[in-house]
């Protein structure tokens, strides 16, 4: 076990792809939160997850409990807003009447799921039925208004014309269906970040079963942390069914290197933002989750 | 005992597999009856729905293994006929105190005289919960309008928020108060360090409601729109609208379940992060077949 200060506790890094052409097709990156969860749903080690579906806006993301490969697929691909995930948990246990529920989201929420597992406050029943949790890496997000500047103003691209976005080397990337590509960069963007995302002290999903992301790998493949006994388990079992393509993260550029600076930069960051809160006021501070 | 054996790795203590082997083999030859004394559990009765105590037994066996082999129960209107509060390691309280009823009264002020440990079971003994609404003018003690906390009345160690409040959360409560009194020093401060925000929120006051997300994690800035809020709360009054919490205020029956579920008003990293070994001591405390007795 390796307990890394910026990258959390894990077994194992790799870089990652799936085996399924399908899933590539639109997946962000190596299709791995996607091929999980369908592994998972098909060997019945969960019966259920909850996934960002599509939502009543274009590009806005819809937390759905996905019981099928097709509902799973439907939820592949980044959006960079706000989706209540957790939203569903306790819900997944009730009218759904699952028993094996699977989760995938983004740092924060893989938080809120062991919380509730340690201290269910109006949970009942959530703290045994978690069965798999997937946890993406992230640096901040936006809210959809934030998301909708971004991308019509800045990059001054239709959003009903947009087939992938990307935040990667400094830009936000914007490509369309008909093959244009545009970018923003990064810093434009700052000041669109969702506030609560500044208090943040987590980027690679630390607390979920297995993590995974973009950064450290190269395009098309995601770089994956296999964290707990279970994700070990269904890790081991999804590579050795043939599931995904593996190469040590040590044999890949920029690997995890870049990652750990990046994971650093986040966290000192924030840090940073979650220690002036104490004197933001005048002898008055803001609240710490943390303290 | 298999509590006492299974702290092993959350203080940083890593045992090696040869460890591990020799300790079940002194374990396997250990003496049948208890090592240790079982703490002295009791629950209390005040304006409550006795739905926190459903909450309890519904623990189903796991409460039978408690009662096996951590906890005696020694007061319990329901359960037992023990008329008078007795001394009690833990006293486990639900409902709120109407403070027109001079017996309500005496029994919350007897609790925590004869309590080491007192818990706020449930929203309505931390935070009023439905009895907020109540004003009196009903038959046939019109005159008993006026409902109060525990916490407004006596000092409370620990809160147990929700309406009704988890099984699991009540659960491991007990079971962290079990190491509080009767366990190693390790896991003492395993203990210490879980009950720390329960008992965080017993001093940050006796209010609950939709505002809380407003007020401690929205206004403050610490909202991430995770959406936990909305699963828990009992009664479907909060939806997320863009990304952030909408309350339907009419609804919310105050019970303070959302504020204490948001992984933005407490999120102690020196426990959650640990949540695979914890998870697992509590399971292993709770597994069948190893009663000493």
């Amino acid at each position: 076990m390796i307990e890394d200060p910026y990258l959390g506790k894990y077994v194992t890094c790799v870089s990652a792809r799936s085996t399924d052409k399908e899933i590539l097709k639109k997946a962000q990156d190596g299709g791995i939160a996607t091929t999980l969860m369908v592994y998972a749903l098909e060997e019945g080690i969960i019966d259920g997850t909850i996934v960002a579906g599509e939502g009543d806006k274009p590009w806005q993301p819809k937390p759905e409990v996905a019981m099928t490969r097709e509902d799973i697929l439907k939820a592949r691909g980044t959006r960079y807003s706000i989706s209540p995930q957790i939203s569903w948990l306790k819900e997944a246990t009730r009218s759904f009447g699952l028993d094996k529920v699977g989760i995938t989201g983004v740092c924060c929420q893989m938080q809120a799921v062991r919380k509730a597992q340690l201290y269910p406050i109006n949970m009942r029943d959530v703290p045994g039925k978690v069965a798999f949790t997937v946890g993406l890496f992230c640096m901040e997000n936006f809210p959809y208004k934030s998301m909708q500047s971004i991308v019509e103003d800045h990059a001054a691209q239709s959003l009903g014309s947009v087939k992938k976005m990307e935040i990667t080397k400094g830009k936000f990337w914007v490509y369309t269906e008909r093959g244009n590509v545009a970018t923003v960069p990064l810093k434009e963007t700052h000041k669109y970040e969702q506030p609560g995302c500044h208090v943040c002290l987590d980027y690679v999903s630390n607390l979920a079963d297995i993590s995974t992301g973009s950064v450290g790998s190269p395009d098309g493949w995601s770089t994956v942390f296999i964290r707990t006994k279970v994700g070990n388990e269904i890790w081991s079992k999804a590579v050795a069914a043939g599931l995904f393509e593996t190469k040590p993260i040590e044999e890949v550029k920029p690997g995890l290197d870049l990652l750990r600076k990046l994971a650093k930069e986040k966290i000192d960051k924030n840090q940073k933002t979650v220690e002036e809160r104490k004197t933001f006021g005048v002898n008055k501070g803001l609240r710490n989750p943390y303290a | 005992m298999g509590l006492l054996n299974s702290v092993k790795k959350i203080m940083g203590v890593e045992t090696k597999p040869a460890q591990v082997a020799m300790e079940k083999k002194a374990e396997a030859t250990k003496e049948k009856k208890p090592v240790t004394n079982k703490i002295k559990l009791g629950h209390v009765h005040m304006s409550g729905c006795t739905g926190c105590l459903v909450s309890i037994a519904d623990n189903n066996l796991g409460l039978i293994k408690i009662l096996d082999d951590y906890a005696d129960l020694v007061y319990c209107l329901t359960l037992a006929d023990v008329r008078h509060i007795p001394e009690m390691d833990v006293a486990l309280v639900e409902g709120s105190v109407c403070i027109q009823d001079h017996e309500s009264v005496e029994d919350i002020k007897e609790t925590r005289k004869k309590s080491k440990i007192v818990v706020a079971l449930g929203s309505c003994a931390c935070y009023g919960n439905i009895t907020r609404f109540s004003r009196g003018g009903q038959h046939n003690q019109p005159q008993h309008e006026s409902f109060l906390p525990i916490g407004d009345l006596i000092d409370v160690d620990v809160y147990i928020p929700g309406c009704p409040p988890s099984p699991e959360l009540i659960r491991n409560v007990a079971v962290m108060a079990y190491l509080l009194f009767e366990g190693n020093e390790d896991q003492k401060a395993l203990a210490g360090k879980y009950l720390k925000p329960l008992m965080d929120l017993a001093k940050r006051g006796t209010t609950g409601c939709f505002c809380d997300l407003m007020d401690d994690v929205i206004n403050q800035g610490l909202c991430m729109g995770c959406g936990t809020c909305a699963a828990s709360c009992p009664v479907r009054a909060i939806t997320l609208e863009f990304g952030k919490p909408q309350g339907e205020r009419d609804l919310c029956i105050k019970c303070g379940s959302c504020y204490g579920a948001c992984p933005r008003s407490f999120f102690n990293l020196d426990v959650i992060p640990e949540f695979e070994s914890i998870n697992e001591i509590i399971a292993d405390a709770l597994k069948e077949g190893e009663s000493n007795d």
